[in-house]
């Protein structure tokens, strides 16, 4: 396909612990288009981050066994050369990562953090480096940038540091850029300047992005495509429309009736997921959602024993679970219903 | 909580009305900056907490929202009075606490607690599970009928624990089940007052839930009054009866729920609204849209010197000359409804049209 950039197929990410085996990321397998966004939802401990760290090749010199394919614009990286995946990290793909005070160093100006890729990139001088990270600066909207460029990191607001990582991330063009929760530190007001940010520069660059949050919120804003993870494995694959208007898997409905929802009525009460994440050394068997799942015992017992396979419930609609497709309808009709039960009182949107 | 706040004229005010709680009036904290190591020179202070007024009523829910630095957690502070307050008076079920002595304020603990953000720094992790929620009991010299033990597996069960884990210590537990253990020791005491302190921002979305419900049931089961502190504007609708919108330690919108929700009127509000991101994909001919959102510009001005006049002038899209000079008052624009803004917004619904 010409314009597939990203191809993750059945990815393992495992961790040998002293506890025995962590598999953190459990046969993960997605494509990504240039110019395309996908969002992954999960809680802690989904796998998510360790997803895209694995993208990335930044579990190097860790412990992980890491199996299966990730390719990028044909190349894999799974067991590449540690020398050629650091050539690309940085120019053909890069990352902005959730908490830019410990992400920015404190020793360096942040003009010396953006212009460092590009340095080690591309042969330029120091010179043409910095007049770089003054135009990156610019562009990710920090005032003065010819002034700021010499700040250090501390002197930035968390807006302001959030920006910087992302001038950084861009510095080499790269095609792929992945967000681990890029607005998870930061305050409503700033959290929507830099998802408009995130938005106008990847029309810009024309790259492939992964947005890595917790917030379905967050998500519905920028991703065409979504993955919802749970325990390691993929719940839910599909467009927003798919995952928003029909979602398929409990975990999911769980998901979008356990928030407080700002555009809609009031519900009289929330409706949470029992029980917690399960621990990735003892993921449950069967399915790992089962023992919270309220419509396990409607399977016949495969819930407990046999992992679901995800099947694709529409064109490019994948889901994994047991419950057949009439049963998914009737129980979806069912939660829906009762999250639209009693509502307070409407709430009419007004010109908000 | 169960039933619909009636946003008729006294909503706002049931201060006024004898019911309430706790009633602040013009309560202000300014922490001092100073220079210097032998001489200390105090060369300005940090505007916290400036003249706030609010009342909360017996049984119900105020939210005091707002972003990062806008005095929402001092607020929280004064009222358990864990800070000194600079001015104002703090009134609770009828008694002046403003200028309590530690000692004085000791008896007065056990109506007042605090549920706090994090649940893994507010628990001590020498201590069991057992101490730590019996601990307000023997601090208090509290006798209970069956014995403190007795009493902390029934507050276990009550927050939806395991009374059986009466031994074990925080570590064993995760995230959720440490803020119920929180929030167990809090009910220790059976206080009045709750000030709850960003309870659920750091959980998962489907333990948030779990938690939120968690209060509520507690709140309609004990009678307990809540102030609760939160960032997230959706949480706050969900369990507030009135909620206060705060802005570089001042309030500067403070209605019943569904009012502000529906007509927020003042522009810091209506841009903080607009701002969180909503659950639902905006498409159109097969392509995300963007969301038409108000864009502030800017981060939010330091407190050591906030912007004169209206504070919020300096991100305000309808800012005038006036703005600048002269400082809005909390006023009631409809009954129930007090905001601070010299050009409100939703202002076109005036007054008869609001469903009070």
């Amino acid at each position: 396909m010409p314009g597939t950039l990203l191809e993750v197929s059945d990815l393992r990410i495992h961790f040998p612990t002293g506890d025995g085996l962590v598999k953190a990321v459990d046969g993960v397998s997605f494509s990504l288009d240039r110019g395309r966004t996908l969002g992954i939802v999960g809680e802690s401990g989904s796998g998510k981050s360790v997803t895209s760290l694995g993208i990335m090749g930044l579990h190097q010199g860790s412990s992980a066994q890491i199996s299966g394919h990730i390719r990028l614009d044909g190349e894999e990286l799974v067991g590449a050369p540690p020398a050629r995946v650091r050539e690309l990290r940085g120019s053909k793909m890069a990352m902005i990562f959730q908490d830019p005070l410990s992400a920015l160093h404190p020793y360096y100006t942040v003009g010396a953090q953006v212009a460092e890729a590009y340095l080690v990139h591309n042969h330029v001088g120091k010179k043409a480096a910095r007049k770089h990270a003054i135009d990156l600066l610019g562009r990710v909207g920090i005032p003065q940038p010819a002034t700021r460029v010499d700040d250090y990191p501390h002197q930035f607001s968390g807006g302001m540091r959030q920006r910087a990582m992302i001038a950084m991330a861009l510095s080499c063009d790269p095609e792929l850029l992945i967000a681990d929760e890029p607005t998870t530190a930061l305050d409503v007001t700033v959290q929507a300047q830099i998802l408009d940010l995130i938005w106008d520069l990847q029309v810009e660059y024309h790259s492939a992005v992964i947005i890595i949050t917790h917030d379905l919120g967050v998500v519905a804003e920028l991703a065409d495509d979504i993955l919802v993870m749970y325990a390691g494995r993929m719940a839910e694959y599909g467009s927003a429309e798919d995952i928003f208007d029909q979602p398929g898997h409990p975990y999911t409905w769980g998901l979008l009736g356990s928030m407080p929802r700002i555009d809609e009525a009031r519900l009289e009460r929330l409706i949470p997921i029992k029980g917690t994440p399960p621990s990735l050394i003892n993921v449950p068997p069967g399915c790992p959602f089962h023992p919270r799942c309220r419509y396990a015992g409607m399977t016949d017992g495969r819930s407990q024993t046999e992992i679901p396979a995800l099947h694709e419930v529409e064109p490019g609609h994948l889901v994994a679970c047991h419950l057949t497709a009439d049963q998914r309808r009737t129980m979806r009709a069912a939660q829906v219903l009762e999250e639209a039960e009693a509502p307070a009182v409407r709430m009419t949107q007004g010109d908000v | 909580m169960s039933t619909p706040v009636s946003t008729t004229g006294t909503a706002g005010r049931a201060g006024t009305a004898g019911g309430a709680l706790l009633e602040v009036t013009g309560l202000t904290k300014h922490f001092p900056v100073t220079r210097g190591i032998i001489f200390r020179q105090k060369v300005g202070a940090v505007q916290a907490v400036d003249k706030v007024d609010f009342s909360v009523s017996a049984g119900q829910t105020l939210g005091l929202v707002g972003e990062s630095g806008c005095g929402k957690t001092t607020t929280g502070r004064l009222l358990t009075r864990l800070l000194e307050p600079t001015g104002g008076r703090i009134m609770f079920d009828g008694r002046d606490i403003t200028h309590l002595s530690a000692g004085k304020m000791r008896p007065l603990r056990r109506d007042v607690q605090m549920i706090f953000q994090d649940p893994y720094s507010s628990l001590n992790p020498r201590h069991t599970v057992g101490g730590i929620v019996g601990a307000p009991l023997r601090l208090q010299k509290v006798k209970t009928e069956k014995g403190i033990k007795a009493t902390v597996q029934e507050l276990l069960e009550l927050v939806g624990l395991n009374p059986e884990h009466y031994n074990r210590y925080p570590h064993e537990f995760s995230g959720g089940q440490r803020q119920r253990i929180g929030i167990a020791r809090t009910l220790a005491l059976r206080p009045k007052l709750i000030v709850a302190d960003e309870p659920v921002s750091a959980l998962d979305v489907s333990i948030q839930a779990q938690v939120i419900n968690l209060l509520e049931d507690l709140q309609s089961e004990l009678g307990l009054t809540y102030v609760v502190i939160a960032h997230d504007l959706s949480v706050v609708r969900h369990i507030s009866d009135q909620v206060a919108v705060m802005y570089l330690g001042k309030i500067v919108e403070l209605a019943a729920r569904d009012q502000l929700y529906a007509l927020p009127r003042h522009p810091y509000t209506v841009a903080l609204m607009s701002a969180v991101p909503v659950p639902a994909p905006v498409r159109s001919e097969g392509r995300r849209q963007r969301r038409e959102r108000i864009r502030l510009v800017g981060d939010v001005p330091s407190p050591l010197n906030p912007p004169p006049a209206c504070r919020f002038h300096t991100r305000c899209w309808k800012a005038q000359e006036v703005c600048r000079t002269q400082e809005p008052p909390l006023a009631e624009l409809v009954p129930g409804h007090q905001v601070a803004c010299h050009f409100p917004e939703n202002t076109s619904a005036l007054p008869g049209s609001t469903s009070s």
